[in-house]
């Protein structure tokens, strides 16, 4: 058996092999713009730096740009080429993961934005948890991509545990910072914008967890999602 | 990318998938077909599911059709032609020497790839089979079939005002239309259709693929297709033949989404070098 990303470049049209290709490196283009917006994003926290935020607000703007593009791209491969087995399997996972890094983009604007109105030098209160939470994140995501890159599904097979190391940090955190509110009441408008980045932070775990699923699904055509349901029975 | 030739492929040695079905009603077991010293089908076992559309693909010169073909004797007339193994239809050897291949043929009908309306009007077209095997008792009877056979093709509205001229005259779908009509006329329980669209234009393939949508109520239907996209859109399984071996069958569904062996993948994707 070949290898199944060697496959996706020997059809008869090169024009597909062409296609596909830009297909799946504009995909990893676009999971590294998400991946630099974590990093700013996280960076905002320590650095209250306004240039930042213009950079929160570029890439923002390449990540949407880039989602129209590759929803572009999924359509008229699906108009032109009627893709089979692992190359429809590859064109529906990137259609799906698009939207996940799309979301995940979103989330971290948000981290951004509120990150830059909470820190104002008054208050240090969740920045171990942001930072904690964020490396761990950041990892998932990282790793989810390189298990679209190099189609390694035992690679997104791990990022499953990772998930479950980000729910525990994040309830901790939740405990940690309800603490912060008891102490002194007038924090907790600010405490809760920081539960609100923790959770976006959660939130893109998520969304790495997700594309994790759909490189699973690429790679065996196994739907790996809300494995209580039963499947053939829908 | 080094690109991977046809003969570079290993072959599985069995067919994968599911060959078997709960209720068949064709079964075939280890069937060999020799064309004098080409050996064109090799060990082929698979049922075919009633009320089931399946779709047979595969490159040309796979021994996708000369199976077809062996399923309701049609491979006979070619004096070099050499059949081993066992097709059953409900449960009787189709090549047991005492089987009148004429009723064999009634029971399990044949559309071609070009169609073939006989040089008579389009009534006797239909009416011919049902007037040989002595279907019909009268003259109502018969036109109660010729009708009825017609309007399950969806071809009554188009010709009723017309049966008695030429059934050449028509379109080509209209023609195969006319074609599967006379096949169901004599109520076959299987209908073989050998690339029944590669001649028409693509109105008149939806219809067909239409037709077939409505048959499989009543009729098991055997396809041959080239078409990847009719063999999703209409069958229930799919199985694959290359050189004359049925390399994998299953539910169509998860042959296009998720094939299991390298060959198959390969040619429903385009990628055979």
């Amino acid at each position: 058996m070949t290898d199944l990303k060697d496959d996706f470049f020997r059809h008869i049209s090169s024009e597909f092999n062409d296609e596909l290709e830009t297909l799946r490196s504009s995909l990893l283009q676009m999971g590294g713009l998400v991946e630099e917006q974590l990093k700013s994003a996280l960076r905002i926290c320590a650095e209250k730096d306004s240039n930042l935020m213009d950079e929160i607000d570029r890439i923002e703007e390449q990540i949407n740009a880039a989602e129209i593009s590759l929803d572009e791209q999924v359509e008229s491969l699906i108009i032109l080429r009627q893709p089979k087995a692992s190359d429809l399997r590859l064109v529906l996972a990137v259609s799906k993961i698009v939207r996940d890094l799309e979301r995940a983009g979103d989330e971290l604007e948000k981290v951004a934005k509120l990150s830059f109105k909470t820190y104002d030098g008054s208050v240090s209160f969740g920045l171990v948890e942001i930072q904690q939470i964020g490396e761990q994140v950041s990892r998932m995501l990282t790793e989810a991509l390189t298990a679209f890159a190099r189609l390694d599904a035992d690679l997104a097979q791990n990022i499953f545990e990772r998930d479950r190391e980000v729910d525990k940090t994040y309830k901790s955190a939740l405990r940690s910072l309800a603490t912060f509110m008891i102490e002194d009441p007038r924090d907790i408008g600010k405490v809760l914008n920081v539960i609100w980045i923790v959770r976006s932070l959660e939130r893109v775990g998520d969304h790495a967890t997700n594309l994790a699923e759909y490189v699973i699904y690429l790679v065996h055509g196994v739907d790996v999602r809300h494995p209580s349901i039963n499947k053939n029975s829908i | 990318m080094a690109e991977r030739k046809l003969e570079d492929h290993v072959m599985p040695e069995q067919t994968i998938g599911s060959l078997f079905v709960d209720n068949p009603t064709m079964t075939a077991r280890a069937v060999d077909v020799h064309y004098g010293d080409k050996h064109a089908i090799q060990d082929v076992t698979v049922d075919i599911g009633a009320s089931q559309v399946i779709a047979f693909i595969g490159p040309s010169g796979c021994g996708k059709s000369t199976f077809l073909r062996c399923l309701n004797r049609m491979n006979d007339t070619i004096d070099t032609c050499r059949i081993e193994g066992v097709i059953k239809i409900d449960d009787e050897n189709i090549y047991d020497p005492n089987i009148d291949v004429v009723s064999l043929r009634a029971r399990v009908g044949m559309v071609f790839q070009k169609p073939n309306p006989f040089p008579k009007s389009i009534f006797d077209n239909v009416a011919y089979g049902p007037r040989i095997h002595g279907l019909a008792q009268n003259k109502v009877d018969l036109d109660g079939i010729v009708e009825n056979s017609l309007e399950r093709a969806g071809l009554w509205k188009e010709v009723k005002d017309r049966l008695d001229q030429p059934g050449t005259g028509l379109s080509g779908g209209q023609q195969q239309r006319l074609c599967i009509a006379r096949a169901i006329a004599v109520s076959p329980e299987i209908i073989l259709m050998d690339e029944p669209c590669s001649a028409l234009d693509p109105i008149a393939t939806a219809k067909i693929e239409e037709l077939i949508y409505e048959l499989r109520q009543q009729y098991t239907i055997v396809m041959v297709t080239h078409s990847m996209q009719q063999a999703a859109r209409v069958s229930d399984r799919t199985a694959y033949f290359h050189m004359g071996k049925l390399v994998e069958v299953g539910l169509t569904k998860q042959i296009f989404t998720n094939p299991v062996h390298e060959l198959t993948q390969d040619y429903i994707t385009g990628r055979f070098g």
